[in-house]
């Protein structure tokens, strides 16, 4: 580990209804980390995201990216420009448009209306999006329509998109869903070699990925953290035991 | 740094074919159909009579909005069952200036318009300031209807009302603005609006010649509307636009505001319109808070929906199919053209989910594997 932060959570609580979705829930992510979160259906993960995103405002607590940016006010647009990515848990592209211009689309980039109108890609930005077409394995694909896609393609090209943005923070709910063994045992090595050079937080179910992924994992349990440490000390966790099997 | 050409951009691969459309469609509009009304005698059977000249030159002004409503509805993916107001408001402004050319013409040979004599007002409300100056008039057209739209759209937009909703305020819009301008104290002229048009710069609006170059001016607005709207739709903010309509969630998580980029394209719609508007009313001769009905916004919407949406010549098609038809059923069987509309309206949308457009793509496509095998 680093030791160096990228993301910290502070006690972090969201009700809506008087349900508390986070209630008082802490975390920590270093730079360059890759880190696992699981949890039962309801636990608060898919919440937690969108909280880091922008999309769910915290009641109370601290949201802090970078060690010293305060996210919690802050636009979905405006959080994407600091460097945090993320992907949906039902892939989520532009269906209409072709793979390429997803890509182009997504690359990290001046983003407002007026640059838009007279925008074109030069050489540089055409070898970038080359390279990860190549990198999510649709270089044959480039002009197809993304619609058309099978949904592991799809799932890639969301991933290829979220890379395209070169975010500091990639945040990635279910990504594996829907993938067949061979796609999730290629996605897993992809990941493996972005830790490092991005910090990735990996919200899944499948334990034999997790397995593969092999870095720290937490448990969330209704909107806080039950426990942290690796698959095996987590899995031997008598809590956590309790929490997925019932008493 | 290799760029595409923007021709190349602009028409696909047959550039050519493009430009060829283009200067026919000019070619006809622009030189044949004036021509043809202008110089052969009446009696001749190649003559063009000034009937027609009106209904093509007021279905050229319904296929510019059509084409704007396009924009925010087939690119966009933004339902607008209120861009009647719009087009009313620029018709609105432009109808200003020609109730000050009638001068003392009028019924009761004032210098005010005949509506304000009968209310009784004395001096033209501060509103009417300038509505002599034709410049200051152009400007209005331009100005009052994106107006509204920007401010407008920024409150539905930031406060992201979207879907059913969004069409639906935009209809509560136009309702309330058709009773505002039935309103007498609203200084429009109330439920007659503006009519009996006598001058435009001077010139006797009813001559041929004044007709002519009316009905050019809207072949060269409606052509104009059609290569910005190429230009807009090849763009990257174009992509930006159909990402929108596809993923808006996305759209924000990597890092684009959709706020700005919704709100250019229906204020550039509304503004488009307005312009369609004020080359309406010369044309039409008439403007009442009947063209803010309901109805009137949601028959646009039926225009776009025939013709094909998110393709640009589609709304032009849909305008004239059902214009034409109009002209004709309003003639011949008056009281079933609202049973036709929406039997219309009704089929394209369970058979034609993309417009005549999209039929003929698709025998297009048919005849192509039929040769192909």
């Amino acid at each position: 580990m680093s030791g160096i932060s990228i993301l910290h959570l502070h006690e972090v609580t969201v009700s809506f209804d008087g349900f508390r979705a986070l209630n008082e829930l802490s975390l920590d992510i270093d730079v360059g980390e890759l880190r696992c979160i699981i949890g039962p259906n309801g636990a608060g993960k898919t919440t937690m995201m969108d909280v880091i995103t922008g999309k769910t405002r915290a009641d109370r607590g601290k949201v802090m990216f970078d060690q010293n940016i305060d996210v919690r006010r802050m636009s979905e647009p405006d959080i994407a420009h600091l460097g945090i990515g993320r992907k949906f848990q039902k892939p989520t592209i532009f269906e209409n448009l072709t793979v390429f211009e997803n890509l182009e689309l997504s690359m990290k980039m001046d983003k407002r209306a007026r640059t838009s109108l007279f925008a074109w890609l030069d050489d540089e930005a055409r070898d970038r999006i080359a390279d990860t077409l190549r990198l999510i394995r649709l270089d044959g694909e480039a002009e197809r329509q993304s619609g058309l896609l099978s949904h592991g393609q799809k799932q890639w090209l969301e991933i290829g998109m979220l890379l395209m943005q070169d975010p500091k923070l990639l945040l990635l709910d279910e990504p594996v869903a829907g993938m067949t063994d061979d796609e999730t045992a290629r996605t897993g090595e992809l990941f493996k070699s972005l830790a490092g050079k991005h910090s990735l937080v990996v919200v899944e179910h499948d334990m034999a990925f997790i397995a593969q992924l092999g870095g720290m994992v937490t448990v969330l349990h209704e909107g806080s953290v039950l426990a942290e440490g690796d698959l095996a000390t987590v899995q031997n966790d008598q809590r956590v035991i309790e929490v997925y099997l019932g008493r | 740094m290799k760029r595409t050409p923007f021709i190349v951009r602009f028409f696909g691969a047959t550039p050519k074919r493009g430009w060829i459309a283009i200067a026919i469609a000019a070619a006809i509009t622009l030189v044949l159909l004036p021509a043809l009304h202008l110089l052969v005698p009446a009696g001749s059977p190649f003559h063009v009579s000034a009937y027609v000249i009106t209904l093509v030159g007021k279905i050229m002004c319904y296929a510019i909005v059509a084409v704007a409503m396009d924009l925010i509805w087939g690119y966009t993916g933004i339902l607008s069952l209120g861009h009647g107001l719009f087009f009313a408001l620029g018709g609105y402004a432009f109808g200003m200036y020609l109730m000050r050319q009638i001068g003392r013409d009028g019924s009761y040979q004032s210098d005010l318009p005949d509506f304000m004599v009968f209310l009784d007002w004395k001096a033209l409300p501060w509103y009417w300031t300038g509505s002599d100056s034709i410049l200051w008039v152009l400007i209005l057209v331009l100005v009052v209807p994106a107006l509204v739209a920007l401010i407008f759209g920024f409150f539905a937009f930031r406060s992201r009302i979207k879907g059913v909703y969004f069409s639906i305020i935009t209809q509560a819009m136009v309702f309330a603005a058709m009773l505002f301008f039935f309103r007498n104290e609203t200084g429009f002229g109330g439920n007659n609006g503006f009519t009996d048009f006598k001058r435009i710069l001077g010139y006797s609006i009813t001559a041929p010649e004044t007709r002519v170059a009316l009905f050019a001016l809207t072949a060269a607005m409606l052509l104009a509307t059609l290569v910005l709207g190429r230009y807009l739709v090849t763009s990257k903010l174009g992509r930006v636009l159909a990402a929108i309509r596809d993923a808006e969630s996305r759209v924000m998580f990597i890092g684009y505001n959709p706020l700005y980029y919704k709100l250019f394209i229906w204020t550039l719609s509304a503004l488009l319109c307005g312009i369609a508007g004020a080359l309406y009313v010369p044309q039409v001769g008439i403007i009442n808070p009947g063209e803010m009905s309901p109805a009137n916004s949601i028959e646009i919407a039926i225009w776009v929906a025939v013709g094909g949406r998110a393709t640009l010549i589609g709304p032009v098609l849909g305008a004239f199919i059902v214009n034409l038809a109009k002209s004709f059923f309003t003639v011949a069987f008056p009281e079933y053209w609202l049973f036709f509309l929406g039997a219309l309206f009704v089929g394209v949308t369970l058979w034609l989910p993309d417009g005549v457009v999209g039929l003929w793509r698709k025998l297009r496509d048919k005849r192509k594997q039929g040769s192909a095998a």
